[in-house]
């Protein structure tokens, strides 16, 4: 029984050491960020790395989201008789959470994997020490690029996320099932508003630093093994998911 | 240094992209027909119920938009709701014995004030306040009143039974 406990007591103080350890981290990743600006081809390089590689599976995904929205919300409202809401509806929900947070956990699985992996090969192909002993800071020249890198691209991948699926909710609803075109812009004009837009950026931006803090996090901090950098990988997309809905919530509840 | 470049130029895409969408966002599916940086004026009106009217909702005139409720507070010397319309600069020609009125869209939509003009040759100004009101219609009022109005007929009509 007490072995029980103890164990619980141990997981808990592991969690809390995580954390704070990630506070630390976080902490020194600012720190490091205006020396980092100041070589800003770095940082383009890592916008190259997280966004413009996750372009593809971003489109698509987001096309697929939206004829799914399209169908289901189409098939909901005709039976209210109110399928012109259809645009209303898509966007709001699009920009207010289905955007950011699916945006989010693709990001996480496509460029925070990467990261993580690719800083955990560094850690245990010993890459980062060799850095350290060339005098060369691994948090100014690795980390901090990655992390900028991601931060810069999650609103916009968001942004991009957001347009093609509401081009796929157009093409399903208007183009499929014959909502009218007028109708489905113009109640969606008269409902959005601009905070809407706002808060789904902040969303994205607030994602885009949890997801990327956790993969340059849990990559820098891999164990040196072909073990350690997979459990790296496996934990970033664990905890970031976790992360994006937690931080959802709290957001949502902040901005409504 | 050919590779670098070919890094820049998709780098630059997908930013131009993503600004793009924020862009396209911005403009294409948000109202930004009344922005409150925009030239306007304030009317305020007193009424006795402003039923579910919500800051933000629109005021028209013959059903085009002219403004939106600004504000609604509740006076406790007038015992009355306050609503602050702001109305778009472009529409200063309103004769200053217009109406207000607490409409319902549609029968589920929201509510809004619309105005009627008047006969006067004088222009509502930035602060005036509208004279003539009418309150919204509140669903629970009318069919007491109707109830109300059913029993009384039951009463007359009952000693006429008697008779």
């Amino acid at each position: 029984m007490s072995g029980v406990v103890a164990d619980i007591v141990e997981r808990v103080r592991t969690l809390l050491e995580r954390a704070g350890a990630m506070t630390r981290f976080f902490g020194q990743v600012l720190w490091h960020t205006p020396a980092t600006l100041l070589r800003f081809r770095l940082v383009v390089e890592q916008v190259y790395n997280t966004g413009a590689l996750s372009l593809v599976i971003i489109m698509t995904c987001g096309l697929f989201v939206g004829m799914v929205l399209g169908l289901q919300g189409h098939d909901l409202l005709e039976r209210f008789g109110s399928e012109d809401a259809l645009g209303t509806g898509a966007a709001l929900s699009l920009l207010k959470e289905l955007g950011p947070v699916v945006t989010a956990l693709l990001f996480a699985g496509r460029a925070g994997t990467a990261l993580a992996s690719e800083l955990g090969l560094m850690r245990a192909t010993d890459q980062l020490s060799a850095m350290e002993i060339m005098a060369v800071d691994p948090m100014r020249r690795v980390v901090v690029p990655r992390f900028l890198g991601g931060v810069i691209a999650m609103p916009l991948l968001t942004a991009i996320f957001i347009s093609v699926a509401l081009y796929g909710v157009q093409l399903i609803g208007v183009q499929l099932l014959g909502v009218d075109q007028g109708q489905f812009w113009s109640q969606m004009r008269g409902a959005v508003e601009l905070g809407d837009v706002t808060e789904g950026l902040i969303k994205g931006l607030a994602f885009g630093v949890a997801c990327s803090l956790i993969a340059v996090f849990e990559g820098y901090h891999a164990a040196p093994t072909a073990e350690g950098v997979g459990r790296a990988t496996t934990r970033t997309v664990v905890v970031s998911a976790v992360a994006t809905l937690v931080l959802d919530y709290i957001l949502t509840a902040l901005m409504l | 240094m050919r590779q670098s470049r070919a890094i820049d130029v998709s780098t630059g895409l997908f930013v131009l992209l993503g600004f793009a969408a924020i862009m396209f966002l911005v403009t294409q599916i948000t109202n930004r027909e009344y922005s409150w940086r925009d030239a306007s004026y304030r009317l305020n009106a007193q009424f006795e119920n402003v039923g579910g009217l919500k800051p933000g909702a629109p005021v028209s005139m013959a059903g085009v938009t002219i403004g939106r409720v600004e504000s609604i507070g509740y006076d406790m010397n007038l015992f009355k709701a306050v609503v602050t319309l702001r109305i778009d600069a472009r529409y200063d020609q309103i004769p200053n014995d217009s109406d207000a009125a607490i409409y319902t869209a549609g029968l589920l939509g929201g509510q809004y004030v619309g105005l009627t003009p008047g006969n006067s040759e004088e222009a509502y100004h930035d602060g005036d306040s509208i004279e003539f009101v009418q309150d919204a219609i509140v669903l629970e009022n009318l069919i007491s009143k109707y109830l109300f109005s059913q029993a009384g007929k039951d009463k007359e009509s009952a000693p006429a039974a008697q008779e």
